[in-house]
């Protein structure tokens, strides 16, 4: 059932590894997950806790009028971004949409750069003229933040297209929900990337609702991995929540995308604590559905759990860590707080090169 | 050190809502994450989230009560192995911060469903928002010489458009290994207008990519890949099916250099015929001229001569920025003089005066020009000397040479084939209203397609479209003979 696009000789070398799931649940840390070492389970809890704090520091802010318009937080499902960009070499791109604090976080972006841009001050790292769905940077291989549903997927394709054109044995990894996945553009983009065979994994994060709207009641096919079938892009599903299986899917997704053997899909079961954007009623879902993901399958607290069982860090360790993102994220948000808005000669800048 | 908790906004619109339920005591320690309390409008409800760890030391809103405006302390969290006496007294001093009316609220925000009202908010001290001169009237009036871009005693060759926008690209290519083109029939079949002609066989597949038919996917894949620094030149098989992709045009190419700060600019061109071919009906009809033309961030060239044709497209390829070129099917086999250069290029922004004359200004691009030119002949014959202006490049608009030349005649009518409301013409008398107003003897007149969708029959489609007549009439109107 969980990889049902998957032909005969496409196969990865880690398909023994593939986590499973049900439709519509995600399950927690599967028995046969891969295994991080000390290191990578502090790595991905830093990174992990660090976007958390800073989408938490993000709605507190826009609960006090600092921020305005929309925001999106990525609470719940950092064990995708970070899981997929331990699985990356330097120089694999990201796309994404506008969901992406997270993202830029990952990419190694400056907290304090996105921050300022979330408050629309001159030191955002689009100047304040982006907005939360609009931030990019070409240094980290980050090419937005894109605020049209599924857009991204036909430039991420095109993104997979120059690596392939510059023979760069580069991956884009393009990011996009389970409501973007009902785009016409996803499909026409899967069909050219298969074609030509393009670089590029799509990694769909089904976090289950697309704004208010429930997978099910949206999607005739709501196995995500499947939806390359008819083009014969293999897919398969992963936990979402374990960052574990999101980096040894990603391993197995990247090298066959690298090799030259085209494109990849992993659908990413996860699942968004707070609503579509901060002004969501949230009245689509049961509170208990809430409580019992952040309590059963929460990515950060599966780590945290291994760093205390497995690796004998102790709590006063995990508070030195905790203490040390916090300060990152009260300077982000300190420096956004302070920082300028944009001069207003910028209002005519940057219109054309 | 105490934290104060403050009541927050659902949106930036929120100025109040209800403290339904505390859900910790106090006393109670909290973790980042732990819900506190749930909040309530008329339109939704919320939980508040703990931000920071430490003690809830004092509940300051009680359970229930109605109307808690947005920044009020609603409770007090004490830091670990606070004092927490000391903490609760040292919160009594006022934590809001000073407040100021916000900008109201985006329409997208009401299309949420929220209320529109301005929210509270700590704003920067910028105080300046007087908004800075849209640069659209002219202040600096420069000539430019069109005339000047052909190098005097340069020999000229008889060329069709087609084989003109061909050279441009193939010449293109040669120099820049960055260059390639995408579209429909492109390769293989050596372009659905021919337009292509030979490229596949001088570039090779890599260079010369034949799509699906697939307009919003591979636009999408050009802009993506331009976005990376490669120069792809996109070709719709006409600019009508455009439509599909239009999205990516705008949203993508024309917008993402301003979103991004300045950082990551799309240099692509998308280029296919544009307008009216002949009795191909309303939906392979529509001029889209004035529609690019409407958004910041695009460049829009509409060529006429072959010329133009191949020097713009060679400006057009190189140009960083986004750019709609617009062709024309009925011109593409018609012959005009093209310079035999090296590298003969046209820039962009410039219009031309190919007709002087003093006596009326007709400004007109693309496929207008033929109507323009045969009815300035006629109107030779009738005494009044028409001066015709081809603007070439619709986005920026040349306005100087239109004013300059309006200045001179004092009358002025435009002409394309578009629909005459929001159209090329209507942006133009506009502009003369306000650089030329004192200077004009007569109104502007329009001459443009009808408002109607294109029709098929024959006598209907002539109808539909601009003629010689019409313009020859608005001159002698403008001129009042």
């Amino acid at each position: 059932m969980a990889v049902a696009a998957r032909k005969a000789g496409r196969a990865g070398a880690g398909a023994a590894n593939k986590t499973t799931s049900t439709k519509g649940s995600t399950r927690g840390a599967a028995p046969n997950s891969p295994q991080f070492d000390k290191n990578q389970d502090l790595s991905a809890y830093n990174e992990m806790l660090l976007i958390r704090r800073f989408e938490e520091k993000s709605g507190q802010m826009y609960g006090m009028g600092l921020i305005g318009g929309f925001c999106h937080l990525y609470i719940g499902q950092e064990a995708v971004v970070v899981g997929m960009q331990m699985a990356t070499k330097e120089g694999d791109q990201v796309i994404t949409g506008y969901r992406d604090h997270g993202h830029m976080l990952a990419c190694g972006m400056d907290a304090k750069g996105v921050m300022a841009e979330l408050t629309g001050r001159r030191g955002g790292l689009s100047k304040g003229k982006g907005g939360s769905m609009h931030m990019f940077s070409k240094e980290k291989h980050f090419y937005g933040g894109h605020g049209i549903v599924g857009a991204q997927v036909s430039l991420g394709t095109g993104i997979a297209f120059a690596n392939q054109y510059r023979e760069n044995g580069n991956v884009c990894l393009t990011y996009f929900g389970d409501g973007a996945a009902n785009q016409g553009q996803v499909y026409e983009s899967f069909n050219m990337a298969q074609l030509w065979k393009l670089p590029v994994v799509y990694v769909i994060e089904n976090n289950r609702y697309a704004m208010g709207t429930a997978v099910s009641r949206a999607s005739a096919q709501t196995d995500f991995s499947k939806r390359g079938v008819s083009f014969g892009i293999p897919g398969e599903q992963v936990d979402g929540m374990d960052i574990r299986a999101v980096y040894a899917a990603g391993q197995r997704a990247i090298e066959h995308a690298r090799s030259g053997k085209g494109p990849y899909i992993l659908e990413m079961q996860t699942y968004r604590y707070r609503g579509h954007s901060m002004s969501d009623p949230a009245k689509y879902r049961t509170k208990d559905e809430v409580t019992r993901m952040r309590e059963e399958h929460d990515p950060i607290e599966q780590v945290r759990r291994r760093l205390l069982e497995s690796w004998k860090l102790s709590e006063d360790e995990l508070k030195a860590i905790d203490s040390r993102v916090r300060e990152i994220v009260n300077e982000a948000a300190e420096f956004a707080t302070h920082d300028p808005e944009p001069d207003p000669s910028e209002l005519y800048t940057d219109i054309l090169l | 050190m105490a934290i104060d908790i403050l009541m927050p906004a659902l949106s930036p619109t929120m100025e109040q809502g209800k403290l339904a339920k505390w859900l910790k005591k106090e006393g109670d320690q909290v973790k980042p994450g732990d819900v506190l309390a749930e909040i309530e409008t008329d339109k939704a409800t919320m939980e508040v989230e703990a931000i920071d760890e430490g003690v809830l030391v004092k509940i300051l809103v009680s359970d229930g009560t109605d109307n808690v405006a947005v920044n009020t302390p609603i409770a007090i969290l004490a830091g670990e192995g606070e004092d927490v006496s000391a903490a609760a007294s040292s919160a009594k001093a006022p934590a809001a911060p000073a407040q100021e009316a916000q900008p109201a609220p985006t329409p997208d925000m009401q299309a949420e469903g929220l209320a529109d009202r301005p929210a509270p908010s700590e704003r920067p001290q910028q105080t300046d928002l007087s908004t800075p001169a849209a640069p659209s009237v002219i202040t600096n009036r420069t000539s430019y010489n069109a005339m000047a871009e052909i190098p005097e005693g340069t020999e000229l060759v008889n060329m069709t458009v087609r084989e003109a926008l061909r050279d441009a690209m193939a010449e293109e290519m040669r120099k820049d290994s960055s260059v390639f083109v995408m579209g429909e029939e492109v390769a293989e079949y050596q372009g659905a207008y021919k337009v292509t002609q030979g490229l596949l066989q001088e570039f090779g597949a890599k260079r010369v990519i034949d799509t699906p038919i697939t307009e919003h996917g591979f636009a999408g894949v050009g802009v993506g890949a331009a976005f990376t620094g490669l120069r792809p030149i996109v070709e719709f098989m006409t600019f009508n099916f455009a439509m599909q992709a239009i999205d990516q045009i705008i949203n993508s190419a024309a917008k993402t250099l301003y979103m991004s700060g300045g950082q990551l600019g799309a240099p692509i061109v998308f280029r296919g015929p544009n307008g009216a071919a002949a009795r191909v009906g309303a939906q392979h009809s529509h001029d889209y001229a004035a529609w690019y033309s409407n958004v910041p961030g695009l460049k829009v060239i509409a060529p006429y001569t072959a010329s133009d044709a191949k020097g713009l497209l060679k400006s057009a390829i190189r140009d960083p920025n986004p750019i709609v070129f617009l062709e024309n099917e009925i011109l593409y086999g018609q012959s005009f003089p093209v310079p035999k250069l090296d590298d003969f290029t046209v820039p962009i922004g410039k219009a031309r005066i190919h007709r002087e004359g003093k006596d009326v200004t007709i400004v007109s691009f693309s496929i207008g020009m033929t109507y323009a030119l045969k009815a300035a002949q006629e109107l030779e014959k009738e005494g009044i000397d028409a001066e015709v202006i081809d603007l070439r490049t619709i986005r920026p608009m040349d306005t100087e040479t239109i004013v300059a030349s309006v200045m001179k005649t004092g009358r002025c009518i435009t002409v394309e084939e578009g629909f005459p409301q929001s159209g090329v013409g209507a942006e133009i008398a506009m502009r003369i209203m306000e650089n030329a107003f004192d200077y004009l003897d007569a109104p502007v007149i329009r001459i443009t397609g009808k408002d109607v969708p294109m029709p098929y029959a024959a006598n209907l489609e002539k109808l539909a479209l601009p003629n010689v007549a019409e313009v020859v009439q608005a001159a002698k109107a403008v001129c009042y003979r």
